[in-house]
């Protein structure tokens, strides 16, 4: 009955949100049919709601008359796997997927009261599109509800792999942020059909961006962190084509939130604003097509039938062939805005922006082409890691070598010269650190110990961004201290991300270069040397978890003789499904880590038994998972900014008074 | 010496990873032949290299490398053997060659157009009539209040 409720309950929300798109449209200048419009958005969001928690609790109570539930889950399978389950499948994730379009739609109707009333129904309506879009395709090729006639006594399980507290959470946060760029997506065809862009515009798609922004940030963070310790071999990063398609979305994020600052301050860029808010969804979709259609391979993606992906295929040509049309009929005759010099804050944002298109475009085109160039001349390629590190790495690096810069220029005409000087201490700090490293840490690297550099340069960059900002050194210093207490959150927020993208550079540098593997046949008793460390294995014990058989190895990591921890590596067996994994152990060591995996079971020369240990010193590592989350707390104490939140005409009266009370 | 011993130590460390028992006995040999695996891909897994892969047929790959490797065959014959038998399909890093101009060129180009449609803005910006005193007095006041 409850499993009925939630299709019918889908299926309302999708006229719904037709409803929605027809009411919306005709409500740009009809107040009444606008708040129709707003109503039947947030009637959309409580049906999908609905859904939502029919489709968990169909999981929870293990129904397996549903399809859904019988393909991916199990009774002996944990609670908090039943409940992630839920969107675990492609079926399920289409319906978190139009769950967060819906919540998004219902949070422009609720939030968007300092939107003007056209531009916020117009907004409604693009939204009310996408979703029935969206919808329509959930409803009609991928029903997370259908049920079976013959249901089997026993569900078939989820993938072991993807049985990971970690990747429970990591859907929703990759989803919202995906999808909480379809409201920019919506802002700006909205703008584009009343065909005005303007400075307030640019306010009105930041706090979204923003949010998005920061919520990618932590869903690809917490899939790499998945990744590094599930999949066993110490990587975080793989260029693998289903990360591409989140990483796309993020660059595009990323070039939008600093162009929208530009259109918003100076008024420059308008095309190119909105360009990038159209591009950073369509990315979006093109990923939840990648990942659906079964075009590429890759270790995370959805099995689906290639029709289903057709169709997404279709749904991405509609809306983004839709918007694109519009963008390239509307946006000629959009004002250039003010111009600017060679050497000025503008300059600088679109040297970012440049940068960071480029870096999507080589993230695309090692993710499509090989499927292009199949198609031209039938000849199959690969396009891994190699590539990317040849053409996506320099090009990054040109982007990080200029950041601390674009923070030291003025609007419209900067001062080269100033800039250099005030980021003197920053380059002296960067030159020392690689220097150190390279004369210090063995083995001798050029290259690493440049990105060292590279890492202190945006780290000192970052706190030279504020010491720019209260005038340090070169007013007294009340007033330094004055300034400091009235610097809007978003300086703090830019200066915390940029932070962060330097922790990162110096963990993915550090980690890259002097990481330390080992791989030996161990029986019980025998110690290894990794690094400076020494591991002993001292029994192998056989475990039985909820729904899986494991042998657990019990290590003992020494350093100097010390003893510094012990790991219980673990090789599983799941039988629901029949397959094995590993269990790494992880000690925490600062910033490092002591990475150990338990391989398959050998014997010994002497024909007793032994396992196959692998062991990973990982320098730094820490930092690669810490420095992406530390740029997602700069995207939400931006957002926390007191300016997103006032509607424009308040802005300097609200700015200034907060400034006198902090002074 | 003493820098042939880093090297040599920087060597050992990464043919240590390798399963013991492929393991080749010369470490310059063997961590040639895993910087060769990280290139190659693993043809039937979803998306590895034959490096990362515990599948049969990089296991098999590995050990042709391997035995290539010590029949004294440089790692550029090594590779055209792979693209021989198996296709372009097997290595990671595509060739540079005229078919696979776009993926190559696409980004630097990206990167001049960008650049270029910078400079054509910055001369528009330029031919732009100049602010009059005035104006510039009332910019740096905003300016100053943006900044803050």
């Amino acid at each position: 009955m409850i499993v009925e409720l939630g299709a019918f309950a889908l299926i309302l929300a999708l006229v719904l949100s037709i409803a929605q798109t027809a009411l919306s449209a005709a409500g740009a200048r009809r107040p009444l049919l606008a708040g129709a419009g707003e109503g039947a958005a947030y009637g959309a969001f409580i049906a999908l709601v609905v859904t939502f928690g029919a489709l968990i609790h169909a999981f929870v109570t293990s129904d397996f008359s549903v399809a859904n539930v019988a393909n991916n889950s199990h009774t002996a399978k944990p609670l908090l796997y039943r409940v992630a389950g839920a969107w675990g499948s492609h079926e399920g994730s289409m319906v978190l997927w139009c769950l967060a379009l819906t919540g998004f739609g219902a949070a422009i109707a609720w939030f968007g009261q300092g939107l003007p009333r056209d531009l916020k129904a117009r907004s409604l309506a693009v939204q009310g599109a996408l979703g029935a879009l969206f919808l329509a395709y959930t409803v009609f090729a991928s029903n997370p509800m259908a049920r079976l006639a013959d249901p089997p006594i026993e569900g078939a399980s989820l993938n072991p792999l993807l049985q990971d507290p970690a990747l429970a959470i990591h859907p929703p946060m990759l989803y919202l942020g995906y999808v909480g760029f379809s409201v920019v997506f919506s802002l700006a065809v909205a703008a584009l059909i009343g065909g005005r862009i303007d400075a307030a515009w640019a306010r009105w798609i930041r706090p979204w961006t923003l949010a998005a922004w920061g919520l990618l940030t932590i869903g690809i963070t917490l899939g790499s962190f998945w990744a590094y310790y599930e999949l066993g071999w110490g990587g975080w990063w793989f260029w693998d084509p289903v990360e591409n398609a989140s990483f796309m979305p993020w660059l595009m994020g990323a070039a939008l939130l600093h162009s929208a600052v530009v259109t918003e301050k100076r008024g420059a860029l308008p095309g190119w604003t909105l360009f990038l808010a159209i591009a950073a969804f369509t990315f979006s979709m093109l990923g939840a097509f990648l990942v659906r259609s079964g075009v590429l391979t890759s270790v995370h993606a959805f099995a689906v039938d290639p029709e289903r992906g057709l169709l997404l295929l279709g749904i991405l040509g509609v809306a983004a062939g839709g918007a694109f049309a519009l963008f390239a009929w509307r946006a000629p005759s959009l004002s250039p805005g003010g111009g600017f010099k060679p050497i000025s804050r503008e300059s600088a944002m679109v040297v970012n922006n440049i940068v960071l298109t480029a870096a999507a475009a080589a993230v695309m085109f090692g993710t499509l082409f090989p499927l292009i160039r199949e198609a031209i001349d039938g000849q199959t390629i690969s396009a891994g890691p190699p590539y990317f590190n040849l053409i996506f790495v320099p090009i990054m690096v040109i982007g990080l070598v200029l950041l601390p810069f674009g923070p030291m220029l003025a609007w419209k005409r900067g001062d080269a010269l100033g800039a250099a000087q005030r980021l003197g201490f920053a380059a002296l700090l960067a030159v020392g650190a690689g220097l150190l490293t390279l004369a210090v840490v063995s083995p001798r690297k050029a290259l690493a110990s440049f990105g060292v550099a590279l890492g202190f340069w945006l780290l000192a960059g970052a706190v030279a961004e504020i010491g720019e900002r209260v005038r340090a050194f070169r007013v007294p210093w009340p007033e330094v201290r004055r300034r400091f207490g009235g610097l809007p959150r978003g300086a703090w927020g830019s200066s915390l991300a940029h932070f962060g993208l330097g922790l990162f550079v110096l963990g993915a540098c550090f980690e890259t270069a002097w990481k330390i593997e080992l791989a030996e046949v161990m029986e019980a008793g025998r110690s290894v040397p990794l690094g400076a460390y020494e591991l002993t294995l001292d029994k192998v014990g056989v475990v039985d978890g909820p729904n899986y058989l494991a042998e657990q190895g019990l290590l003992t990591v020494r350093k100097g003789g010390k003893v510094v921890c012990t790991a219980e590596p673990e090789r599983r067996f799941y039988p629901a499904g029949g397959q094995t994994t590993q269990e790494v152990a992880i000690c925490y060591r600062g910033l490092d880590q002591v990475y150990i995996t338990l391989g398959e079971r050998r014997a010994t020369a002497q024909g007793q038994p032994a396992w196959l240990v692998r062991g990973y010193f990982n320098p730094w590592v820490q930092l690669i998972f810490l420095g992406p989350l530390l740029m997602a707390l700069g995207g939400a104490v931006s957002l926390s900014d007191r300016r997103l939140r006032l509607a424009p005409g308040q802005k300097s009266k609200g700015g200034r008074k907060s400034r006198e009370a902090a002074a | 010496m003493k820098r042939l011993l880093i090297a040599l130590a920087a060597f050992a460390c990464i043919a240590a990873a390798s399963d013991p028992s492929e393991r080749m006995a010369d470490p310059a040999q063997e961590a040639r032949a895993r910087n060769l695996f990280r290139q190659v891909r693993c043809l039937v897994c979803q998306n590895e290299s034959i490096d990362d892969s515990t599948a049969d047929l990089a296991h098999d790959l590995r050990q042709v490398i391997r035995e290539q490797i010590a029949a004294g065959r440089t790692d550029a014959e090594i590779r055209a053997f792979l693209v021989a038998r198996y296709g372009e399909f097997a290595l990671l890093k595509p060739a540079v060659s005229a078919p696979n101009a776009a993926l190559w060129g696409a980004p630097i180009l990206v990167l001049l157009v960008g650049g270029g449609l910078l400079v054509l803005r910055l001369r528009q910006g330029a031919a732009t009539a100049a602010l009059s005193p005035d104006e510039e007095a009332r910019l740096a006041q905003l300016t100053r209040e943006e900044r803050d």
